[in-house]
């Protein structure tokens, strides 16, 4: 149990809060999954081709996607091999550190990359319906409550009401947010509220878009654009574009993070509506394949409810029982 | 794209089992896995594809794969009929009260596009059914969701009943019914707040309003980028509510859109409609078979069929045929025709309608940039009228005034003509075969096709 350990070890320099807030938003999720993963160890004792094709299923069932799915079974199928495990409770500790190792990159690489001094933009970009504006409100939030001086920008001038959400945040987090009207040009936005972060020495620009799908070729130009203004005004930035993706979407995701990653450079994925029963497994195969790490994590309506992601906090979320039940064996 | 149509995908079983005497069991059952993957790879939920696959294999297995002289494409035919037959048949449509307002209840969980398919709908109601609806915002938990259907209102010009934020979910449904009535409206649209299906409150709010309410309709908006969990989502919404019809949002994306065969599956219930654009104008009736080669990757030739037929002129068409038969086309009939298409939509969407698109070489990653088509109609427009008749007289000095004079470059006015005297030859070919089989096709003819 030696990988339970560090997992364990690692949370615990966190905050009661932080590991409390991720197991309960993952719930719901954890029910499913995990409920499934014991009952596959309590039905196959032996692990055989059936088990594996058990196994199989519960992952693409949790979105992780059919390729990514049969890489990780060929290897667990391997290392069962070689480490002659033929109980089925003996491989589950295994599962679980293969989809940790997945989730894991370099150290660091999740916080946000924040300037020492002076400001820092952040641009969100994703799909229609996914939680950008919502997510930049609770990100403000977050900012503000540590001291520093947030803006917004209304950048998404062409969905009805877009502005207007933008600005019920801006008031419930009191921070200001640059707008014009609906169906402006939203680089011209961009251009206005860069020019407002620099006179009132913001620390924070959260730059709002308009959800598009990444097959509208001249709306990723548009996107295209609108970096290309920011980068302009302030050179280095934006220095976190982040894909706000939705953890109930299923293999498209992985189109979005690619196309968005090819239009826009982005830097990491905000994965919301996690507290619902949706895994968001394809985040696995976007970090697999794409190498673009997962940054932060919705778990909940409330303002509060945005979370830095700690890949090791994501798995023990999902694995919480598991976890519990080794400690209990150990002591 | 990693995602390959199911016929890319049997294609390396086919390749070896070709020259075999006939196929064996084990070659259906590994074409049976493919047929599984294409699926899984389109995000239809797990379970239903292994139902799918259960059945579809009886009939392979049953000799109908087995002794037909083209095995790889009796599987997708039984592959694509089985989708067809689970996706239900025939098209859907809504319900109509026997005594007006006829009531339709949106829900669906948060971000599906319901506020924007509420809109959609009451245009649709309007401009199809010659109706007049009365939308009602009922969202009063996401900020500016009213404000959000108000702005719609306003540029339909259909009427929004909102209370505001402060008043219940369930005393705004109750006054709209009575403003419905005495208005003479005669559907009423609830668009509800988007709520997790695991949300218990809010959950319970829709109970109340459907207690209240007694809708004719209970539309389930769905996302068509959602992956497996939308068994979960449609099962619950279904249970507790009872729905009457799916609504298939963003289907205009490149989304494979399994979430339709799943959520079909498990609630019984049809599909109406699609979501297909931004634009209020932009709902489209379902149609269960073109959804099936959709999820197949097979492409969507009906629709294109159909999106130029509503789009160009019947009489236009005709003249051009002449035209093209008897090779008088002209960059004049070159630039309507330009309209025409344009009329019809993006054109990477156009594309994406035609099977194999994703097949061609060169063509997998190509991104139709909209922009070119206004080049050439600067290039075209560029030209005199005499150049425009007779396309021959534009020498070199004649193209670099054209270059000049529509901002491109003479290598782009070069390749220009030299497309337009390509497509001239090879049009004169085309009506040169159709004239040799002595058929007179009639209706309808593609243009550049």
């Amino acid at each position: 149990m030696n990988f339970f350990k560090k997992i364990k070890e690692k949370i615990s320099s966190q905050t009661e809060t932080v590991t409390e807030k991720f197991r309960e938003g993952l719930t719901k999720t954890r029910d499913s999954f995990v409920g499934k993963m014991n009952d596959l160890v309590k039905n196959y004792r032996k692990v055989d081709e059936e088990f594996f094709e058990e196994l199989e299923e519960i992952l693409i069932s949790a979105d992780v996607g059919v390729h990514t799915v049969m890489e990780l079974i060929d290897e667990l199928k391997d290392e069962a091999r070689t480490r002659n495990i033929r109980e089925a409770h003996d491989i589950q500790p295994l599962i679980t550190e293969k989809l940790a190792e997945l989730l894991e990159g370099a150290e660091g690489e999740t916080k946000l990359k924040v300037q020492e001094d002076g400001l820092t933009v952040i641009l969100f970009v994703g799909v229609n319906g996914v939680g950008k504006t919502t997510t930049i409100g609770k990100m403000a939030h977050k900012f503000k409550q540590e001291g520093k001086k947030v803006l917004l920008a209304a950048g998404d001038t062409f969905r009805a009401g877009a502005i207007e959400q933008l600005e019920v945040w801006g008031q419930r987090v009191d921070v200001d947010v640059i707008k014009q009207q609906a169906g402006s040009d939203p680089a011209a936005v961009m251009f206005d509220a860069l020019q407002a972060a620099k006179s009132r020495n913001a620390d924070i620009l959260l730059c709002d878009t308009a959800g598009r799908l990444q097959n509208k070729v001249n709306l990723m130009k548009e996107l295209e654009k609108v970096k290309r203004v920011i980068t302009r005004e302030i050179p280095g930035a934006p220095h976190e574009v982040l894909l706000v993706l939705d953890a109930t979407t299923g293999q498209n995701a992985m189109s979005q993070a690619k196309t968005f990653g090819q239009a826009t450079d982005v830097s990491g994925i905000i994965l919301t509506k996690l507290d619902g029963t949706a895994k968001g497994g394809i985040v696995l195969a976007i970090r697999h394949e794409l190498d673009i790490p997962v940054k932060f994590v919705g778990l909940g309506e409330g303002m509060d409810d945005l979370q830095e992601f700690v890949p090791e906090q994501y798995v023990h979320g999902l694995f919480a029982d598991v976890l519990d039940e080794a400690e209990a064996a150990e002591n | 794209m990693a995602f390959e149509g199911l016929a890319e995908r049997l294609q390396g079983t086919l390749n070896k089992i070709r020259g075999k005497g006939k196929v064996s069991e084990a070659d259906v059952k590994e074409m049976m896995r493919e047929v599984r993957f294409a699926l899984l790879e389109a995000d239809v939920n797990f379970k239903v594809v292994k139902e799918f696959i259960t059945s579809v294999k009886e009939r392979a297995v049953g000799q109908e794969v087995l002794k037909s002289l083209t095995p790889g494409q009796q599987v997708i035919k039984v592959v694509n009929e089985e989708l067809t037959a689970l996706m239900g048949g025939e098209q859907s449509k809504i319900a109509v009260a026997n005594k007006p307002p006829t009531i339709v209840m949106m829900a669906g969980l948060q971000g599906a596009g319901k506020t924007t398919t509420t809109a959609k709908l009451a245009n649709h109601l309007r401009k199809k059914h010659n109706r007049k609806p009365l939308m009602v915002a009922a969202d009063i938990y996401r900020p500016a969701a009213i404000k959000q259907l108000e702005t719609l209102g306003k540029q339909l010009d259909i009427p929004v009943f909102s209370m505001g934020d402060q008043v219940s979910p369930v005393e705004i449904t109750k006054n709209a019914l009575a403003k419905a009535k005495e208005e003479h409206h005669d559907y009423v649209l609830i668009d509800t707040a988007g709520r997790l299906h695991v949300d218990e409150d809010l959950m319970k709010e829709l109970d109340d309003i459907k207690a209240l309410a007694d809708p004719d309709e209970i539309l389930l908006v769905v996302d068509a980028m959602t992956g497996q969990d939308a068994v979960n989502v449609a099962e619950s919404f279904n249970e507790r509510l009872g729905i009457t019809g799916i609504v298939l949002t963003k289907l205009d994306g490149d989304t494979r859109g399994g979430a339709a065969l799943s959520v079909k599956a498990v609630t019984g219930t049809p599909i109406k409609f699609a979501g297909m654009g931004e634009k209020v104008d932009a709902l489209e009736p379902f149609y269960p078979d073109r959804m099936a080669s959709r999820i197949l990757g097979m492409g969507d030739v009906l629709t294109l069929i159909e999106k130029a037929q509503t789009n160009v002129d019947e009489a236009k068409a005709k003249e051009l045929e002449r035209k093209m038969r008897t090779n008088e086309l002209t960059f004049d009939d070159f630039l309507e025709q330009l309209e025409q298409v344009k009329s019809m939509g993006p054109l990477d969407e156009l594309l994406g309608m035609l099977p194999g698109a994703g097949k061609m070489k060169g063509m997998k990653n190509i991104q139709v940039d909209d922009k070119q088509l206004v080049h050439v109609e600067a290039i075209v427009k560029s030209m005199t009228k005499a150049e425009k008749q007779d396309p021959a007289i534009i020498n070199s000095s004649r193209r670099r005034r054209i270059a000049k004079g529509s901002g491109t470059s003479v290598q782009e006015v070069n390749r220009l003509i030299k497309q337009f005297s390509e497509m001239k030859k090879m049009m004169k070919q085309m009506t040169g075969m159709q004239k040799g089989k002595g058929k007179k096709k009639g209706g309808f003819k593609l243009p550049f096709m």
